[in-house]
């Protein structure tokens, strides 16, 4: 079963969900879904449409500038907007039954907040620490996460590392770290 | 512990003229100074033994299992690294005796002497041949269940007093598995009681010379069908009641960090340690005197292991051997088996070891009324 | 409340949901810490365990302390200079962590690799696998109780890390597989040695088939013991041995494969209940068992070939010094010994990572333990413990 096909049984199962498909120039094409449809179209990838995506592997949270992919030092030209850039929670499934893998990207643009992302660890419990993990070191919030605690740094750990503005601290609990 | 047992030497029947018990029965003629005397050395000589048999187990079990593992084991300290348990002794000894804040002090600190004190006291009442026993009682046996089972009593206070949960797990452990295991072990006892009349180890070693081959008498050849499984229980027994593995549940180190003796160090902790190799050795002896045909030899006729120096020499040396060769095979089992878990340890006690070790005892009360 | 002499058990729960027992006797659940010292936790995990006697009722595991932020380290070293950090995550299996990293820069940046780079890459990966198998065997066994297995695995590891030494002078973090190709060829003569490894091996694998697969409390020990069924496998996102073992004939090397996997002919090995459940620990310890077999059966035919269809030296790519990823993403998956091993880039156009996520077996593997162990004994929990087959450096990166 091609990209296309595995597009088209989503759109058809959940209409309207998928905002948009991308092939260049990521080498795996990936679909771009909205924030609000996001556990119905888990729910299909899981069980509805017949494509039997059993198996989460992995949700990656990604924090993007607006410098993303520009050269260095470079400024937005005259009336050209970068916007603030935003945060994407990656997701990647595989089916052991069809032998496939499918991407799944939700965004959310900076500037409205924290990010809170659906939570899908009702469909997939892999999500459960995959989550967490998203929250500890990028700072997602999951909203309707049985759990949303720490899962790598210490519980009084301050910031999310992985943010792009995320400031090395200089000491811990009284130790220097310069 | 010693001392009481020496000094109700007055009440029971001293056996055996010659030897140890000899010359300290000759001591004890004068009074009660000659009495202290002679505990005092009768205490040296049992704990110069019960410290050095764990000491030679200790090696050889290092020895041993590096070669099953397919290395070399300790051979930096002396020949073949034999003094390399003693050098570990002196370390210990001079460690730091660390006491947990929040322990029970008393307990903790008594717990170690109560458990090693029971296995030294047990020394004395095994025989080594006919003289070279220190104590011979007619409730021998008797006396040697009872002391092994003290036993029980300090892991459980050690555990309890160490304020640690992991400790408490070991001790309760140990508890359930020893309670349940002296069943068996005292029905195998019985079968050896019912089979030569008596209590006395002596009087049963005595009781196996002669027959075919002189090997005919050894309980398992004169009673085959009843006394041979009755040993292999004996055996399991034994091993569950050493804390040996199959059976290390207590001290399970993978599951319980290290059990009951957790918060021990130095010289505390080598009670415990002294104590598990000590009685391995006192065990397999129980089970050579019973069993095993005793200081018996084959085609060694069994007036010639009694009575001369060298003949007794040859007995005490033949059942060494003896037990040495069940403490080999006790090693052994513990470098190849996993270890059993507590619900197996007690199914297989009572739904396997306790009706075996019963029909084995009923069948040689059939077998000795028949004989 | 009590019927004819029995203890009525009955349950309720407090205000925070968690069982609470209500008897005749009355009982107290105990709070215990179960690591980050503990001999059989498999490195620094805690589990949080609460016991109802042997029996536990609740259990929580805890990680990160040897949290490194590999992720973080990655965007601000360049591509080259992140091969040393990927050893150590999976420190038993240094070979493939490189590996699925160098693929993952490959995806991205369209590099492509000598076949004699490929045919050695897939050589250091099936070896590599046997000795984190042989690891797996020996602690599994040691967590049972039994520990000569421990020393027996650690023979042939042994000679498994002077092969490795041989070949890049590193004992156990090897950062030998770069992307764009290897650090160095094969040196002389290593391939004859690899041979007689593969021939010693297979024999000493029927000694520890029997000292521990067939001991009888071996198997009561394990079998029936934390069954993992399929749909509970894949809904908390297993991969390698503990999906297998539960049946579930998933293996990347065979479903999708990368390097020179389908020019090769080798058994995937699921769990069929052999002893008791599909699913039971003694599945999952058997098929890594027969993987490593497998691996010895890849191993000869990736020597043969490697031998006979490319010439010693031409190991070399089409890469540049500098490496750069252009503003792309990828996503690759290399089958580690414990589970998919994913890595996935974004890359910007400069010398170093945007984002990199690695997506560690352990870590997803682990996360079925709080469902496993409640209900199971002290000693189960070990030995469940040691058939998912962790390593806390990959959990926590």
């Amino acid at each position: 079963m091609s990209f296309e096909e595995i597009q088209a049984q989503l759109e058809e199962a959940v209409p309207g969900a998928v905002v948009e498909a991308v092939t260049e120039p990521s080498k795996d094409p990936y679909l771009v879904v909205s924030k609000d449809r996001l556990v119905e179209v888990c729910k299909a990838l899981r069980q509805d449409a017949g494509l039997g995506f059993d198996l989460l592997v992995s949700i990656t949270a990604v924090d993007y500038l607006p410098t993303f992919g520009k050269k260095k030092n470079a400024k937005p030209k005259e009336g050209e907007d970068w916007g603030p850039g935003h945060f994407e929670a990656v997701y990647h499934f595989l089916s052991t039954v069809l032998n496939e893998r499918i991407v799944l990207k939700v965004r959310i643009p900076k500037g409205e907040g924290e990010p809170i992302f659906p939570t899908i660890s009702g469909i997939y419990p892999a999500a459960d620490w995959h989550e967490r993990e998203a929250y500890d070191l990028m700072g997602f919030g999951f909203e309707g996460h049985p759990d949303l605690r720490r899962i790598l740094c210490d519980d009084d750990w301050v910031g999310h590392p992985l943010r792009k503005d995320y400031v090395f601290p200089k000491e811990f609990k009284g130790i220097s770290a310069e | 512990m010693t001392v009481l047992a020496f000094l109700s030497n007055g009440t029971v029947e001293l056996q055996g003229a010659s030897g140890a018990t000899g010359i300290l029965k000759g001591l004890a003629a004068y009074g009660f100074w000659g009495y202290l005397l002679a505990a005092l050395v009768g205490f040296a000589l049992l704990f110069g033994i019960a410290s050095a048999l764990p000491i030679l187990f200790t090696w050889a079990e290092r020895r041993v299992s590096g070669r099953m593992q397919q290395r070399w084991g300790p051979n930096r300290v002396g020949p073949f690294g034999l003094i390399q348990a003693l050098a570990d002794g002196i370390k210990l000894m001079f460690k730091e005796d660390i006491i947990p804040a929040q322990a029970d002090k008393f307990l903790f600190m008594v717990a170690p002497g109560i458990v090693l004190a029971g296995m030294v006291s047990a020394f004395a009442l095994v025989p080594l041949s006919d003289s070279a026993v220190i104590v011979d009682t007619s409730l021998g046996l008797y006396l040697i269940a009872a002391l092994l089972s003290l036993e029980v009593i300090g892991v459980i206070m050690a555990g309890w007093a160490s304020n640690n949960k992991w400790s408490l797990f070991g001790a309760m452990r140990e508890a359930a598995q020893m309670v349940s295991y002296e069943i068996p072990f005292g029905l195998c006892i019985l079968l050896a009681v019912v089979s030569y009349g008596s209590l006395s180890l002596r009087e049963m070693s005595l009781a196996q010379a002669g027959g075919f081959l002189n090997v005919g008498n050894w309980l398992i050849f004169h009673n085959p069908f009843f006394a041979l499984p009755a040993a292999v229980v004996f055996f399991i027994a034994a091993l569950a009641n050493t804390k040996r593995a199959p059976f290390d549940l207590p001290e399970a180190e993978s599951e319980l960090v290290s059990g009951f003796h957790t918060e021990y160090s130095g010289f505390r902790f080598s009670f415990f340690f002294l104590e598990e190799y000590a009685s391995m050795f006192v065990i397999s002896a129980i089970l050579v005197s019973m069993f095993l045909g005793g200081w018996n030899l084959p085609f060694v006729p069994g007036s010639a292991v009694t009575g001369s120096f060298g003949g007794e020499l040859l007995a005490v040396f033949t059942m060494l051997l003896k037990s040495f060769v069940l403490v080999f095979v006790m090693i052994w089992i513990r470098w190849t088996l996993p270890r059993i878990r507590i619900d197996q340890v007690m199914s297989l006690c009572y739904k396997y070891l306790t009706p075996i070790a019963f029909a084995c005892l009923i069948g040689t009360c059939w077998w000795e009324l028949a004989a | 409340m009590t019927t004819g002499g029995r203890i009525q058990e009955h349950q309720e729960h407090s205000a925070s949901g968690e069982r609470e027992f209500v008897l005749d006797v009355r009982t107290q659940d105990m709070e215990i810490n179960m690591g980050p010292q503990h001999p059989s936790t498999h490195g620094v995990l805690k589990v949080v365990i609460r016991a109802d006697g042997e029996i536990l009722t609740k259990a929580t595991p805890h990680m990160g302390y040897i949290h490194r932020c590999a992720e973080k380290i990655a965007e601000n070293v360049n591509y080259d200079q992140f091969v040393p950090y990927t050893d150590r995550y999976d420190y038993l299996a240094a070979m493939n962590n490189n590996l699925g990293y160098a693929l993952v820069v490959e995806k991205a940046a369209d590099l492509e690799v000598a076949p004699r780079a490929t045919w050695i890459r897939m050589i250091v990966a099936e070896l590599n696998r046997i000795g984190s198998h042989l690891i797996a065997f020996g602690t599994y066994g040691m967590d049972i109780g039994a520990f000569t297995p421990f020393l027996y695995g650690f023979r042939e590891r042994e000679w498994m890390m002077s092969l490795f030494e041989k070949l890049c002078g590193a004992r156990l973090t090897y950062s030998f597989v770069f992307p764009g190709g290897l650090a160095n060829d094969v040196p002389p003569g290593w391939f004859d040695e690899l041979k007689r490894f593969c021939d010693v091996f297979e024999k000493k694998w029927v000694e520890y088939d029997k000292l521990l697969t067939r001991n009888k409390i071996f198997i009561e020990r394990t079998k029936n013991v934390g069954v993992i069924p399929a749909g509970m496998a894949l809904d908390y996102g297993l991969t390698g041995p503990c999906l297998r073992g539960s049946g579930v004939r998933y293996d990347l090397r065979e479903s999708q494969p990368y390097l020179f996997y389908d020019q090769v002919s080798f058994d995937v090995p699921v769990g069929i209940g052999e002893m008791g459940t599909q699913g039971d620990c003694w599945d999952r310890y058997y098929v890594r068992m027969i993987e490593m077999l497998q691996s010895v059966r890849i191993l000869r035919q990736c020597i043969e070939r490697c031998e006979k269809d490319t010439t010693p030296g031409e190991i070399k790519g089409n890469r540049k010094k500098t490496l750069r990823v252009p503003v792309t993403e990828a996503y690759a998956g290399v089958e580690n010994p414990r589970g998919e091993l994913g890595h996935y880039l974004v890359g910007d156009g400069s010398d170093h990572p945007y984002r990199l996520k690695v997506r560690g077996p352990s870590f997803c593997n682990l996360s079925v333990l709080q469902e496993l162990l409640p209900g199971t004994m002290i000693a189960d929990a070990v030995a469940i413990i040691g058939s998912i087959d962790i390593v806390l450096g990959e959990v926590d990166r």
